[in-house]
């Protein structure tokens, strides 16, 4: 696994401007009467790519994924798979496979006909059949349970003979909707790492539709974050986390802090932003917004220090407040601080100790702070 | 005391339907079976013997006695009695199959109709059950007799030059039975298709099926269920059908359901309808039996 580790993180074809998009989907409208499920969306996934399409239900990756499967048509634009335009092309026709978030197992087979069922259509020889069926219940370790039927199976079990019968005709794209949806929450921790296993040793192309964003962020390349049917920002994990490029993205993924505020000085890779709040934030920044503009600030729960003492970068970048609620988790502790204007913020803070003497306690006076380059200036 | 009144109201709501079937089959049922075993007689009832309590207990004994299955042995004796059977069972297998042509169509154009349209569709289907099903076996007298509304349209529109004769032949039977009984044969295919996934022809579709193939490996191969509902309850009454044979069937159609008649009103011969009566029962529920008996094993195979 750890070789594999390594190529994965050299993995960025959609860096490097030479390298041909697996799929390209080029300005693709769907309207379905007068809602615009997708609106002019352009996106381009590549060979091998572990591709995620997250949000909130009804912001259209649903759709996408389906005009990919071909059970949608587009209204305007076109999808490109493989160099090949994918229009009028029926779903039975396609060599992409789909894993429906119901599974969609056909309960009157057993598992083994069920893995098989794509197969028969193509015609292929029985014995290429048996020996394809075979292999690919040895793939979902599903082996024993050839003859069962979906009833007769667990909920994880469902999933993973929906997966091999997905995979069986060897597709050139495999398109998951909401794969791990129905499990519980261990199953589908396990899971989403069996997922990412299965899909470099196959070296297939996976696209996943998921509102789940860890899912989104633990299995995937690229993530394309969308929103009433258009793409907010498509990049890798990382940099959707750390750096996100819109308001929406910031307060879509993961707990945020945004401060308003505008800007008050900009130049030397640093941008000065007053806030509402009353203090200042430096940040380092690539972009400079214009001085006097409006500007947000974000800065992630994990990112911020909570301290009785004054820091030493004060009064840039710190704040001072009161404790108004602690939720211990364990490996961390999260604390409301609610500031003097009265905005209350998210702090987390690792247990890396097991005991601390004279813990942070409720309604104490405290100090926030940050580092220059812990958060990002969102432009309005 | 509460608990001990919901356990006797649990055991009185069970036995609510035993006792139903008791009183209104078994008994009755009982009752046909003694009346096959009895012989004519001149006089009312017109069969011996006569049960009478008052002779007592050994009177009893000596009534069952007498009971003889001669009746049965007519029947194997007069040919006529075979071939209304194997009629009966010819025209309602003929009718049932019609029907499932006309109703399986019917069922999925409304499984696939808007949500907000089917109860209306629903509400069509079972309309005619709103009008007397003598009137409505009449309006077939009127529509297919030679100077009838059909033949008129087709004379009309130049299709034939002859008027067809189609009353008073197993056709005018086959359309009386397909359009009494169509309900009762689209309600159950209906409510299997309604309930199915739609992603499972989807997912047909995806490996590779066009949608013709994905409806016969996929979508009726889950519709059997309510297609073998459907086809029990056209073909089980259509063996025993009497009202639409006699009205719309001519005077060869042999139908089990007018020999029954004849030889209750006409011969007045109550020990040989009794008789006929309860083979068409053993012809029709011994087979269901090995059919439900199959059935679950299936299903225990399966679980």
């Amino acid at each position: 696994m750890k070789s594999l580790g390594s190529i994965r993180r050299s993995f960025a074809p959609w860096a490097d401007p030479k390298s041909v998009p697996f799929i390209a989907v080029k300005n693709v409208t769907k309207r379905f009467g007068d809602f615009v499920a997708v609106d002019d969306l352009s996106l381009n996934i590549y060979p091998r790519e572990f591709f995620a399409l997250l949000g909130a239900s009804g912001c259209g990756k649903s759709t996408l994924l389906r005009m990919l499967a071909g059970f949608e048509q587009p209204t305007s634009g076109e999808i490109i798979l493989d160099g090949q335009s994918l229009a009028g092309i029926p779903p039975y026709k396609r060599p992409v496979n789909m894993m429906f978030q119901s599974y969609a197992l056909f309960p009157h087979m057993t598992v083994e006909n069920n893995i098989a069922f794509g197969l028969k259509q193509d015609g292929m020889p029985k014995a290429d059949i048996a020996a394809r069926v075979d292999q690919m219940l040895k793939l979902v370790k599903l082996d024993k349970f050839a003859k069962r039927k979906p009833h007769q199976l667990s909920g994880g079990q469902r999933q993973r003979v929906a997966l091999a019968r997905s995979l069986a005709k060897r597709p050139k794209v495999l398109l998951l909707d909401e794969p791990l949806g129905a499990l519980d929450k261990k199953l589908r921790e396990e899971t989403q790492f069996e997922l990412m296993d299965l899909q470099q040793e196959l070296g297939l192309t996976f696209v996943v539709v998921t509102h789940d964003q860890e899912e989104a962020m633990t299995m995937a390349d690229r993530i394309a974050v969308m929103a009433h049917g258009k793409v907010v920002q498509v990049a890798t994990p990382p940099e959707i986390y750390e750096a996100p490029n819109s308001r929406f993205v910031a307060d879509f993924i993961g707990d945020v802090n945004i401060f308003d505020g505008t800007v008050s000085s900009a130049g030397n890779g640093t941008v000065e932003i007053a806030t509402q709040s009353g203090f200042t934030v430096r940040v380092a920044s690539a972009e400079l917004p214009a001085v006097g503009a409006n500007a947000g600030f974000a800065v992630r729960p994990e990112k911020i220090r909570v301290g009785r003492d004054r820091p030493a970068c004060a009064p840039l970048n710190a704040a001072q407040g009161e404790i108004w609620d602690i939720g211990y988790l364990g490996d961390m502790t999260v604390f409301h601080v609610k500031l003097k204007d009265g905005k209350v913020i998210k702090a987390s803070s690792l247990n890396a100790v097991r005991a601390v003497e004279d813990p942070i306690g409720y309604d104490q006076e405290v100090w926030i702070s940050f580092d220059e380059n812990a958060g990002v200036v969102l432009k309005d | 005391m509460a608990k001990l009144g919901s356990a006797l109201f649990n055991r009185l709501v069970i036995i609510i339907p035993y006792a139903w079937l008791l009183f209104f089959f078994l008994i009755p049922f009982f009752i046909v079976i003694r009346i096959s075993l009895s012989e004519t007689a001149v006089a009312m009832p017109p069969y011996l013997p006569v049960f009478d309590l008052a002779s007592g207990f050994g009177g009893i004994i000596d009534n069952i006695k007498q009971f003889s299955i001669d009746n049965y042995i007519w029947l194997t004796e007069d040919a006529l009695y075979a071939k209304a059977y194997i009629s009966s069972l010819w025209i309602a297998g003929v009718s049932t199959f019609l029907t499932l042509l006309i109703a399986y169509p019917v069922a999925y154009g409304m499984a696939q109709a808007p949500n907000t349209i089917r109860p209306t569709l629903l509400m069509l289907v079972i309309l005619p059950f709103w009008t007397s099903f003598l009137i409505r076996v009449y309006a077939w007298i009127a529509i297919l007799k030679p100077e009838g509304l059909l033949n008129q349209l087709l004379l009309t529109l130049g299709v034939i030059d002859q008027p067809l004769i189609i009353l008073n032949t197993n056709w005018a039977i086959y359309i009386g039975i397909v359009y009494s009984y169509l309900p009762f044969m689209v309600l159950p295919i209906y409510s299997s298709l309604e309930k199915m996934d739609h992603s499972l022809t989807e997912a047909a579709q995806d490996l590779g099926c066009t949608p013709i193939r994905a409806f016969w490996r996929v979508t009726f191969p889950l519709s059997l269920p309510g297609v073998v509902a459907g086809c029990m309850l056209v073909f089980i009454p259509a063996v025993g059908e009497f009202v639409i044979p006699d009205l719309l069937g001519g005077s060869e159609t042999l139908m089990i359901g007018k020999t029954l008649w004849n030889e209750f009103n006409a011969n007045r011969d109550w020990p040989v309808s009794a008789a006929v009566a309860t083979i068409l029962l053993l012809i029709l529920v011994v087979p269901i039996m090995f059919f439900q008996h199959a059935q679950s094993k299936a299903d225990a195979e399966g679980r």
